[in-house]
């Protein structure tokens, strides 16, 4: 009987190393463990053995059932792992195929532009002004030191309503509505963004309507170094902390002096490049002292009071940080254009 | 202003200087040097030569053979092309070996067969301007004067050894508008000092008050008119170094009388005049306004035809020239031109400005006279003028000057504190430094009390007023540099944006985290467009440009709509259809027809929705954009500003809009409804004149929307006890609205009612006619207990039962 167990073990351990499918191996479960099965049918002689054979012969029958059912489990479980592998294998996808979007649209870049200085400034502790885009004559000329027959004030130059009403043809007004606002108090700490209009024709670097931020500062012992000090933090800010600046003296009627001023060219910082054309510096800001007329008009004594004051073109900042070549991009709104914006 | 560097050594000596590294300096101290150029464009081996003879080719009609001087051993024999070379004349010779622009040399060549040793240039050949020219120079080669010296080199004979600094002027710098100016501004820079031109005049004649007498009718037009008269010129050709001066300033030289007015205004910045004095009638001079309608015949030929108040110069009988912008025709100084009468003044800036620019006349006089001519320069210039028409032109100059008005004003003396200058600039600038960079400027400073100096201020920079011109003087030599980098002292500020910048800038947010694209769009518009959205209008009007550039940008935008519709008809036609955008703006309108006060500007959101949802993908659904889309979004910023409740749609067929797809957009203010915006499906006529497919706006105001009060978050508990949700479906008439369901269903439900939405609406034949079925949610809840069967069958009956009542509604089952 032993013999019988021997053989049968090494029948079905043979027979279960062939197996290559659950099918079959349940078969052969049956076949060998299944309650008609060659095992049972085996053991069904035990009766016949003696009690000293039966204990041995039980022990062997255990042993060929344990590896028997060892040897199933084992197969078992590499079928159902090979089923598994089998199961995900056709799930595959093409992983290149796109994703459904989240809906993005984006910011217009001059916008973008806008946003940027405004935090940043704001970080600073300015406030943002706003003035009407239809000024008077007083408040966009007059008011900013601007004789009255300063070739701005021509009606060849400007967009003008009415006699007294035109479109600003810059940001500084705001700056003479601000200190009317104030009422000789300070400290004074705006910036003030904002479309401006010009009579020219359009090219690829001139838009008759475009965007400045002008910035205002106004209290006691105001320095120019502090305007350098302003301007230098905001372009390291705004361009990145390796900016350098670079003033030069200029003229605005409504400061004295007044400054241009150049920031390391954002494309090559500084090598020369085409965007700089070579010179490795980008002239991006107009600014100086407010001048005392300026003040004086506005309700300040220039003898106690001082400011200096600044102003951008957004327009300008957004062709050169991005290297667009044609600022008519900005208005016509083209969707590829402005798409290419909606990102970090 | 063209600075030719060789002339500017007239005045103060360049030694040593590196023009290149002189024109930074100068960009770094004030005025900006927009190019350096050479006036040699590359000419070497070219000499003035002697043509001895002229010969026919003899193989070709069109060429001569000339034999020339060209002080070498040999004389050369040179073919030649040009028409008006004649023997005699002294012409420009590029020897064998010689470069000229444009990268050509010169080789022995045979021309038809004839050996030829060089080239006789033109002008052009040379790298010249041949604009600037006399005309009869610019065809052909170009003929030298007769004293030209034999074999000298042609770079020496027309000045190309020279660099030209181009001085891009801000307004206030026009004193640079002459070449004394520039030698004060170098001078200051280099420290070196500047020499003024020597006027060795010599009167002779009699009395100029003899032969012409001065009046000034409008002394506030014209301080200072001041006139010298001069016999017996000799009308002819300039030297060449005067010439080749003018042409390096851009100034095409005419003749001896002309260029020395031309050249006298350059040095000084004092524009000059000369008439012919035989052609003033009456002898005398007259300056005064003109009358409306009075007429003169300009230099150029033209009779211009005055308006009253241009300052004129007249004679007995008429006017012969517009003062400081053009001469008349009547008194020009010809080829025959005996005697003149020299006019050097200072006529009103402003005055100037306004005649030149009306006559579309700008000149390089007019534009010194425009930004205010020096005072003292007025005798000066009129003296070195006058020397050198008497040493250029073989004339003589009458005994004084006949003049009326003032002399040079006193020159402004300032005090400059430096405690101030040091304060201002924060710097700490001494004493003997501020002096010095007054002492380079040449303005004359002494000392006050209290750590002040007294500066005097030359008439030449009319510019400096205050003493913040002083100290933008003083820290533009010092080194806008070396001024250092400070940090504001006083209190801190809490910058930050107001409620509406900031409100605007989370919608900007909002939108584009929905899926919409921001746009800028111009605030000129077409003014029909301006028609076809009128609604938000209400009764105000679009404001109007004066000048408009173009029709289709001459009125301000009075709405987005338009603007916007314009920019998907422009990305359409690129085809790119499926569009969702916005624009935060504002627009502009007048409560005036006339406008004689600002217009309204009033802050508003525009949105465009048009073509696909999303674009055509794989996975996606290619669903086209409706209604509800654009009702969602608006709907969205209004939930964001916690308005829901105040706001509501009306179907009052907005014009400009689809009448069964659009809406006004209602506000509740102080118990009333009012209009805050529109929004649908643009008309289909409209759209199809605009080659639109189906394209949804809107436009709301967002000042009312703002000011509107939207009650504070409040927390509310959450609910502890289950909901039921009960659904319906019901038929009714189409025209009944969602609202007025939702409405009767939670005014019959009452308190239990928690919520009721829409689910599902269709229409079919099934139906019947002009029936739809809609589908509702109705939610129920008691706060603090669990609903039993019986009470929320009891109110929803109700609610069913209202909705049968009202709308004669049918329960579907």
């Amino acid at each position: 009987m032993k013999n019988r167990l021997e053989q049968l073990k090494q029948e079905a351990l043979a027979e279960l190393n062939e197996v290559i499918d659950a099918g079959r191996l349940n078969e052969l479960r049956v076949k060998y463990l299944g309650k008609k099965g060659a095992l049972t049918e085996i053991l069904r002689g035990m009766g016949s053995l003696s009690a000293e054979e039966r204990p041995v012969i039980g022990q062997v029958a255990n042993e060929v059932r344990s590896a028997i059912e060892t040897l199933i489990e084992s197969k078992q479980q590499q079928f159902e792992q090979q089923e598994t592998e089998r199961r995900l294998a056709a799930e595959k996808l093409d992983v290149t195929l796109p994703g459904r979007p989240l809906k993005q649209g984006g910011v217009h870049p001059l916008n973008r532009v806008i946003q940027e200085i405004e935090d940043i400034f704001i970080g600073m502790g300015y406030s943002i002004a706003e003035g009407p885009e239809v000024e008077t004559d007083y408040f966009n000329f007059e008011a900013l030191n601007l004789p009255k027959n300063h070739p701005a004030r021509d009606m060849q130059d400007s967009f003008y309503l009415t006699e007294e009403l035109l479109m600003r043809t810059q940001t500084s007004p705001v700056q003479a509505r601000t200190m009317k606002a104030k009422q000789g108090e300070t400290p004074v700490k705006i910036i003030c963004p904002g479309k401006v209009y010009r009579r020219d024709d359009d090219d690829a670097t001139h838009s008759f309507q475009f965007h400045q931020i002008e910035g205002l500062v106004i209290g006691k012992g105001i320095r120019m170094s502090d305007l350098k000090g302003t301007l230098l933090q905001f372009s390291r800010k705004m361009f990145g902390e390796d900016t350098q600046i670079r003033l030069r003296p200029s003229f605005f009627p409504f400061t004295e002096p007044s400054i241009e001023v150049d920031v390391t060219c954002m494309k090559c910082g500084g090598t020369g490049c085409r965007v700089c054309k070579g010179s490795g510096w980008v002239e991006i800001l107009g600014s100086g002292m407010v001048h005392p007329r300026v003040l004086e008009m506005g309700g300040y004594d220039p003898e106690v009071y001082s400011g200096f004051a600044f102003g951008m073109g957004v327009e300008r900042i957004a062709l050169k940080k991005y290297g667009v070549d044609d600022i008519r991009h900005f208005y016509n709104n083209d969707i590829r254009f402005l798409e290419q914006f909606a990102r970090q | 202003m063209k600075v030719s560097t060789d002339w500017l050594s007239d005045y103060i000596s360049l030694k040593d200087v590196n023009i290149q590294e002189l024109a930074e300096q100068i960009t770094r101290s004030g005025i900006e040097i927009d190019s350096v150029e050479s006036r040699n464009n590359g000419v070497s081996k070219v000499v003035a030569g002697y043509v001895k003879t002229k010969e026919k080719h003899p193989d070709a009609d069109k060429l001569n053979v000339v034999t020339v001087d060209a002080g070498l051993d040999e004389e050369l024999q040179i073919v030649c092309g040009a028409k008006n070379i004649e023997a005699g004349q002294k012409v420009p010779v590029a020897l064998v070996g010689a470069k000229l622009p444009g990268g050509v040399e010169i080789k022995k060549a045979k021309l038809r067969g004839v050996p030829s040793q060089g080239m006789i240039c033109s002008a052009k050949e040379l790298g010249l301007n041949d604009k600037l020219l006399p005309k009869d120079q610019q065809e052909g080669i170009l003929v030298l004067p007769e004293g030209t010296q034999i074999g000298a080199p042609i770079e020496s004979v027309l000045g190309l050894n020279d660099e030209v600094l181009d001085f891009d002027l801000t307004p206030n710098r026009s004193d640079c508008l002459s070449m004394l100016g520039a030698a004060y501004e170098v001078g200051a820079i280099l420290g070196r000092d500047v020499t003024h031109p020597d006027a060795k005049l010599v009167e002779t004649a009699p009395p100029a008050s003899d032969a012409i007498s001065v009046t000034v009718s409008n002394p506030e037009l014209c301080s200072h008119y001041a006139v010298r008269v001069i016999s017996d010129v000799k009308i002819g050709p300039s030297p060449l170094w005067m010439q080749n001066r003018l042409i390096a300033a851009g100034i095409r030289p005419i003749s001896n009388v002309v260029d020395v007015t031309n050249y006298v205004m350059l040095e000084y910045g004092q524009p000059l005049h000369a008439f012919d004095a035989d052609r003033i009638a009456g002898r005398r001079i007259e300056v005064r306004v003109s009358k409306a309608g009075e007429t003169i015949e300009t230099l150029d030929g033209q009779v211009r035809k005055l308006d009253a108040g241009a300052l004129l110069i007249t004679d007995a009988e008429k006017p012969i020239g517009l003062a400081g912008v053009m001469g008349g025709a009547n008194s020009e100084v010809t080829a025959s031109t005996v005697n003149l009468v020299l006019e050097s003044a200072k006529f009103h800036g402003g005055t100037v400005r306004k005649l030149s620019r009306q006559l579309g006349l700008r000149s390089e006089a007019s534009q010194r006279f425009e930004k205010e001519v020096d005072p003292g320069t007025v005798i000066p210039a009129l003296d070195r003028a006058a020397a050198l028409i008497a040493s250029l032109a073989g004339a003589t100059v009458h005994q004084g000057i006949v003049q009326s008005g003032e002399a040079a004003a006193e020159p402004l003396v300032i005090p400059l504190s430096l405690t101030k200058l040091n304060a201002f600039l924060g710097t700490s600038i001494s004493s003997l430094e501020v002096k010095t960079i007054f002492a380079r400027l040449h303005f004359e400073c002494g000392d006050m009390p209290d750590n002040t100096l007294a500066v005097r201020v030359p008439s030449r920079r009319g510019d400096i007023t205050r003493d913040v011109d002083l100290i933008e003087e003083v820290a533009r030599l010092y080194g806008y540099d070396k001024i250092p980098v400070t940090a504001i002292e006083g209190p801190t500020t809490q910058g930050g944006y107001t409620r509406p910048q900031l409100l605007r800038r989370e919608i900007r947010s909002m939108l584009t985290k929905g899926g919409l694209q921001e746009v800028i769009s111009y605030s000129f518009a077409n003014r029909e467009a301006e028609e076809m959205f009128p609604v938000l209008k209400e009764n105000r009007h679009s404001v109007k440009l004066a000048m408009p550039m173009s029709e289709d940008r001459s009125v301000l935008r009075a709405s987005l709509i338009p603007q916007l519709m314009d920019v998907a008809v422009f990305n359409r036609n690129r085809k790119q259809d499926n569009l969702a955008l916005f624009e935060l703006g504002s627009v502009f309108q007048s409560e005036e027809e006339m406008l004689t006060v600002q217009p309204k500007e009033l802050s508003v959101l525009g949105i465009l929705l048009t073509g696909l949802r999303q674009d055509k993908q794989w996975n996606l659904n290619p669903e086209k954009v409706d209604f509800y889309d654009l009702k969602g979004a608006v709907e969205t910023v209004i939930r964001y500003l916690g308005l829901e409740e105040l706001v509501s749609y009306e179907a009052d067929r907005p014009a400009g809009f689809h009448p069964g797809r659009s809406a006004s957009i209602m506000l509740e203010v102080n118990k009333e409804k009012k209009r805050i915006g529109v929004m649908g499906q643009i008309h289909p006529d409209l759209q199809r004149a605009k080659e639109l497919e189906d394209t949804y706006v809107a436009e709301l105001m967002l000042e009312p929307l703002f000011a509107a009060y939207a009650k504070p978050i409040e927390y509310r508990d959450l609910p502890r006890f289950p909901a039921v949700q009960r659904d319906i479906a019901i038929v009714v008439d189409r025209d009944v609205t969602a609202a007025s369901l939702i409405k009767t269903i939670a005014e019959s439900a009452g308190e239990l009612l928690e919520d009721v939405h829409v689910f599902d609406v269709f229409t079919g034949s099934k139906l019947g006619e002009g029936k739809k079925s809609v589908a509702l949610s109705l939610v129920y809840r008691h706060m603090e207990r669990t609903l039993t069967d019986e009470e929320i069958s009891e109110v929803h009956g109700r609610a069913v039962a209202a909705l049968e009542q009202t709308f004669g509604a049918e329960l579907r089952k």
